[in-house]
């Protein structure tokens, strides 16, 4: 089973996130359950959003505690909120920004993990970009899929298209595809680096 | 057809296909999703004839789901928490006149102090009301009851609560095999009713009934409670073979073939608690499961046919009566009051209170041990508790707990669970 956290903010679609990766896996003919943290979500309050995907039926109903994988819809939650908590040190983490982990005062956190799993992406800027609105989710699960290799972009867009039918869906796809490609140059950069 | 789907949406698409003919409800978290969706698509026209009977509260919902059901409708409606208590002489009285109309309740807390998330009060609330009581463990199984839910009510004129629990179940997007309009048009067939207010054919439904009848009125509808326990198998079977997968029935056992210990409990829960008797399993405890899916009526002889060779019955509740203790417990001791097992109570879930596979699985193997204790509430902070029982004993004007132990928390929103 593999165990997704999503932390954002009330009005970044951190449910919604969650709702279109289990589409996303169910399209891959997998098993998966999406869920909210169920509070009486606001406009700007914290919000934490779950998935699991597994290739057999997935019957807890318990809050993911220890995800293999955590996005973060918005960085100014990292000193609020406990973001890590259960986080194992082969967890993968995205973090939408345009700064790196150094420059979040998260450089000494960042090595207990491996570092190719740990990126920073700027979702927001490319929401902009390619729908003109601040909306990070859908963006953010393209780099997910390109960071963690547990969905395919094309699953991605099947269920971006179906959870948003038409131009809206088209343009979070191609922010989702541009978000796949940066994560990918990010982690061959990386390769590179360390080769080096 | 497969679908990755909300719960809400799941069950509002298959009442859908039930072709309810008024649908009135007063919407409440974690009901809206469900009221939400069957409103859109009575609006767009996919239902008619069926009217969506927009009310000022859940007492007026109830009672006009009454006056549809008493006029020969096929009649729906849904709710939650505090909006049941509003609605509770209702309730009552469509039980009390023999009135088959189906409800969804989105399992939720009751207040105060507020608290909108899931747990059993709600249903236990109105165990009494004389309603057959279904509940699901699945948003499948959850979809599905509503289908046998309406077969079962119209063929004994009973109304049937299924309950699923508010947001675990309603808010989780999971892979749900919705039926089509074909397959449930063969199972259902359309609403008779055994009682109807016709003016060509005037009848009084509801008049007073003094001390010469009262007492036989309400054993009817005992009886009729006892005849649903041979109806819901037969239906369960019946609703197997019509739509290839098994949903319903009165109990769902799980590995108590060779169990020394046996977890009964309700609702979505059983999946939780699943996983973590397969790790007790493989750690070598025997353990099985019990799930009660027909709460009301009870279903006596399942039950203690399925406890008969346990040793040791742990109720994982989800609700406690306040002064006393576990309430599915009370019935669980009536069933097997005569197998020699040991009942332990395990009280958690409360107010949305996280049920952890890590917290259930430290306390089955403390009852495989015997160290179990009676009544225990899980992952209850005692610190807090104290400190609140010490506020008490010092000062007399200590102010109100619910808010003495939130500023002794700080801030919650930052917590995952």
């Amino acid at each position: 089973m593999f165990q997704v956290r999503i932390h954002g903010r009330g009005g970044q679609g951190v449910v919604a996130a969650a709702e279109i990766l289990s589409m996303a896996a169910f399209a891959e003919g997998r098993h998966a359950q999406a869920f909210p943290s169920f509070g009486s979500e606001r406009m700007g309050a914290p919000v934490v959003s779950f998935c699991r995907i597994d290739d057999r039926p997935i019957r807890t109903h318990e809050p993911v505690m220890e995800p293999d994988a955590l996005v973060i819809q918005d960085v100014t939650l990292i000193h609020q909120v406990e973001l890590f908590a259960g986080l194992s040190a082969d967890a993968y983490v995205l973090i939408n920004t345009s700064r790196s982990f150094d420059e979040l005062g998260l450089g000494e956190f960042a090595r207990r993990f491996h570092r190719d799993r740990l990126l920073t992406c700027p979702a927001t800027e490319l929401a902009l970009e390619h729908l003109g609105r601040p909306l990070p989710n859908a963006v953010l699960l393209g780099g997910f899929a390109a960071l963690t290799g547990q969905i395919t972009l094309d699953a991605i867009g099947t269920a971006v298209r179906e959870r948003f039918p038409g131009a809206v869906g088209d343009r979070n796809m191609a922010a989702a595809a541009a978000a796949f490609r940066f994560v990918t140059l990010e982690e061959e950069e990386m390769v590179h680096a360390s080769t080096d | 057809m497969l679908r990755q789907i909300e719960g809400s949406r799941a069950v509002a698409e298959t009442v859908a296909l039930c072709r309810p003919e008024v649908v009135c409800a007063y919407p409440i978290s974690p009901q809206t999703h469900i009221i939400e969706a069957i409103g859109v698509m009575v609006a767009s026209g996919a239902l008619a004839p069926c009217e969506f009977i927009n009310v000022e509260s859940e007492f007026a919902a109830m009672s006009v789901s009454i006056g549809a059901s008493a006029a020969g409708a096929r009649a729906y409606t849904a709710t939650a928490s505090q909006g049941l208590l509003f609605m509770i002489e209702a309730v009552y009285n469509a039980a009390g006149l023999g009135l088959p109309i189906v409800m969804t309740l989105a399992n939720r807390a009751i207040g105060a102090p507020i608290n909108i998330w899931n747990d059993h009060s709600d249903a236990m609330a109105v165990r009494d009301a004389g309603w057959i009581q279904l509940f699901a463990e699945t948003n499948q199984e959850a979809a599905d009851l509503h289908v046998l839910a309406f077969r079962l009510a119209e063929e004994l004129s009973l109304p049937v609560m299924v309950c699923m629990d508010g947001f675990i179940l309603t808010h989780a997007v999971e892979r749900v095999d919705l039926p089509d309009q074909a397959q449930v048009d063969a199972y259902l067939p359309p609403y008779e009713p055994r009682q109807v207010l016709e003016p060509d054919d005037p009848v009084s439904i509801g008049a007073m009934v003094g001390p010469e009848a009262f007492e036989e009125v309400r054993y009817l509808a005992h009886l009729r409670q006892l005849d649903a326990l041979e109806r819901i198998p037969a239906l369960a079977t019946a609703f197997e073979e019509a739509f290839g997968r098994p949903s319903g029935g009165l109990v769902s056992p799980y590995r108590i073939e060779d169990a020394d210990i046996v977890i009964v409990a309700l609702g979505s829960v059983l999946g939780t608690i699943k996983d973590a008797v397969d790790a007790r399993r493989d750690a070598g405890d025997r353990v099985g499961v019990l799930g009660i899916t027909a709460f009301r009526p009870f279903p006596n002889d399942a039950v203690r046919e399925a406890l008969s060779r346990a040793r040791s019955v742990v109720v994982v509740e989800k609700a406690f009566s306040i002064g006393f203790g576990g309430v599915l417990s009370t019935d669980v001791a009536m069933a097997s009051h005569d197998t020699g097992c040991t009942l332990r109570t395990i009280v958690c879930g409360l107010g949305g209170r996280a049920i952890t596979s890590r917290s259930l699985e430290q306390a089955f193997a403390a009852a495989a041990l015997d160290e179990l204790d009676s009544l225990t509430f899980l992952d209850l902070d005692h610190e807090i508790v104290e400190r609140e029982r010490t506020r008490m004993t010092t000062t007399r004007r200590s102010g109100p707990s619910a808010e003495n132990i939130l500023r002794d928390l700080g801030t919650v929103a930052s917590r995952i669970d």
